[in-house]
């Protein structure tokens, strides 16, 4: 009669163990739902980052590559522009500051939620692009599941399916013979979604004017090489000598 | 390939340090004990609006206005992407629909 006994004492055991790692797999089954529409994007918009390298004499390889590592959806489709062109690793380099340096906020957003995770912490921010962001700022874990995991799994999940996409596209892209000219175009729309979905609130579209306004004016004076740099400090200039207006 | 896979490397490695600095500043400058100053927190708000009223031109920076076909292409595609978008309300449908249109715009009929 010991024997049964002591196996039901190890098997609960080793169940009420496993009921400590069905937590993480509570937590990816919330966090998944919630990356559809970032998996749909990413799918669609890493496939033609993957296709674009490809159709520029990148393989795979390199893009893959400089989606695991480089991961900055925006920033890696103007570094084609400089995989093409003369040898410039500095203009690489300030220019993904420029162009990422929208992050800086988000950074700033998740100071609070970001405190105090651990291990995970410094994966977490090297992750935090727009669509997670969006994410993590949003959602609220449910219960049973810990902050920390939640935000592990959509984050995990949205750079997976980046890396993915973009080996796909550029694993695809030798089979590929149609014309892809303009499918960069996809970028663009994804900009004018984006804005469009901070225009819904009615505080931000005077920020939004401010930002195509200064943008344009940018390129008219400055040209578009000297675009962003010009156009980042015309921003903050302006958004910050209207602070007293557009703080309502 | 217009690079070398040396340069390519170093461009990747140039991209992401540039990238993960623009992550990490906000971490670094304020600690998890430090609250940010009220007009950093007041940045934070109405910047990403700007930002991407900046990048929706910053796509457009390289479009000649002054010559044929004047910009048409983009612009009847981002009124494609903009009527969808109210329509349905779905990110990747407008997305996708702005692409097709423009794709067989500069395709087929500005050519």
């Amino acid at each position: 009669m010991q024997i049964p006994i002591n196996a039901i004492g190890n098997w609960r055991t080793q169940w009420s163990r496993l009921g400590e790692k069905p937590n993480q797999l509570a937590a990816l089954k919330a966090a998944f739902p919630a990356t559809v529409p970032v998996m749909t994007g990413y799918f669609c918009l890493g496939m033609a980052y993957g296709l674009l390298m490809e159709a520029n004499g990148y393989g795979p390889l390199w893009s893959t590559l400089m989606s695991a590592i480089g991961f900055g959806g925006s920033m890696q489709y103007v570094a084609i522009t400089l995989l093409v062109t003369a040898f410039d690793p500095l203009q690489a380099f300030l220019l993904a500051i420029m162009v990422n340096a929208r992050h800086i906020f988000y950074g700033l957003s998740m100071l609070d939620k970001y405190k105090g995770l651990g291990k995970v912490r410094p994966f977490l921010i090297y992750v935090l692009s727009d669509e997670t962001f969006s994410l993590v700022s949003t959602l609220e874990p449910p219960k049973g599941v810990a902050r920390k995991d939640f935000y592990f799994w959509i984050s995990l999940l949205d750079y997976s399916y980046w890396v993915g996409a973009t080996a796909l596209g550029g694993l695809l892209g030798k089979f590929i013979t149609f014309d892809t000219t303009g499918l960069d175009f996809a970028l663009t729309a994804l900009f004018v979604v984006l804005f469009l979905e901070q225009w819904k609130k009615k505080e931000n579209r005077p920020a939004g004017i401010i930002g195509i306004a200064c943008a344009a004016a940018s390129l008219a004076v400055f040209g578009a090489e000297n675009l962003v740099i010009s156009a980042m400090v015309l921003i903050l200039a302006v958004l910050l000598g209207g602070r007293k207006r557009l703080c309502t | 390939m217009y690079l070398t896979p040396l340069q390519t490397l170093a461009i990747i490695l140039a991209v992401a340090a540039g990238t993960q600095i623009t992550r990490w500043l906000p971490f670094w400058m304020f600690p998890e004990n430090k609250e940010p100053p009220a007009v950093v927190t007041y940045l934070g708000r109405v910047l990403p609006a700007a930002v991407m009223g900046l990048l929706v031109v910053y796509c457009l920076k390289n479009v000649t206005w002054t010559a044929a076909p004047h910009g048409i292409p983009e612009l009847l595609a981002i009124l494609a992407v903009v009527l969808l978008h109210r329509w349905r309300g779905n990110v990747l449908l407008s997305i996708a629909g702005g692409t097709a249109l423009y794709m067989a715009l500069v395709q087929l009929v500005f050519a």
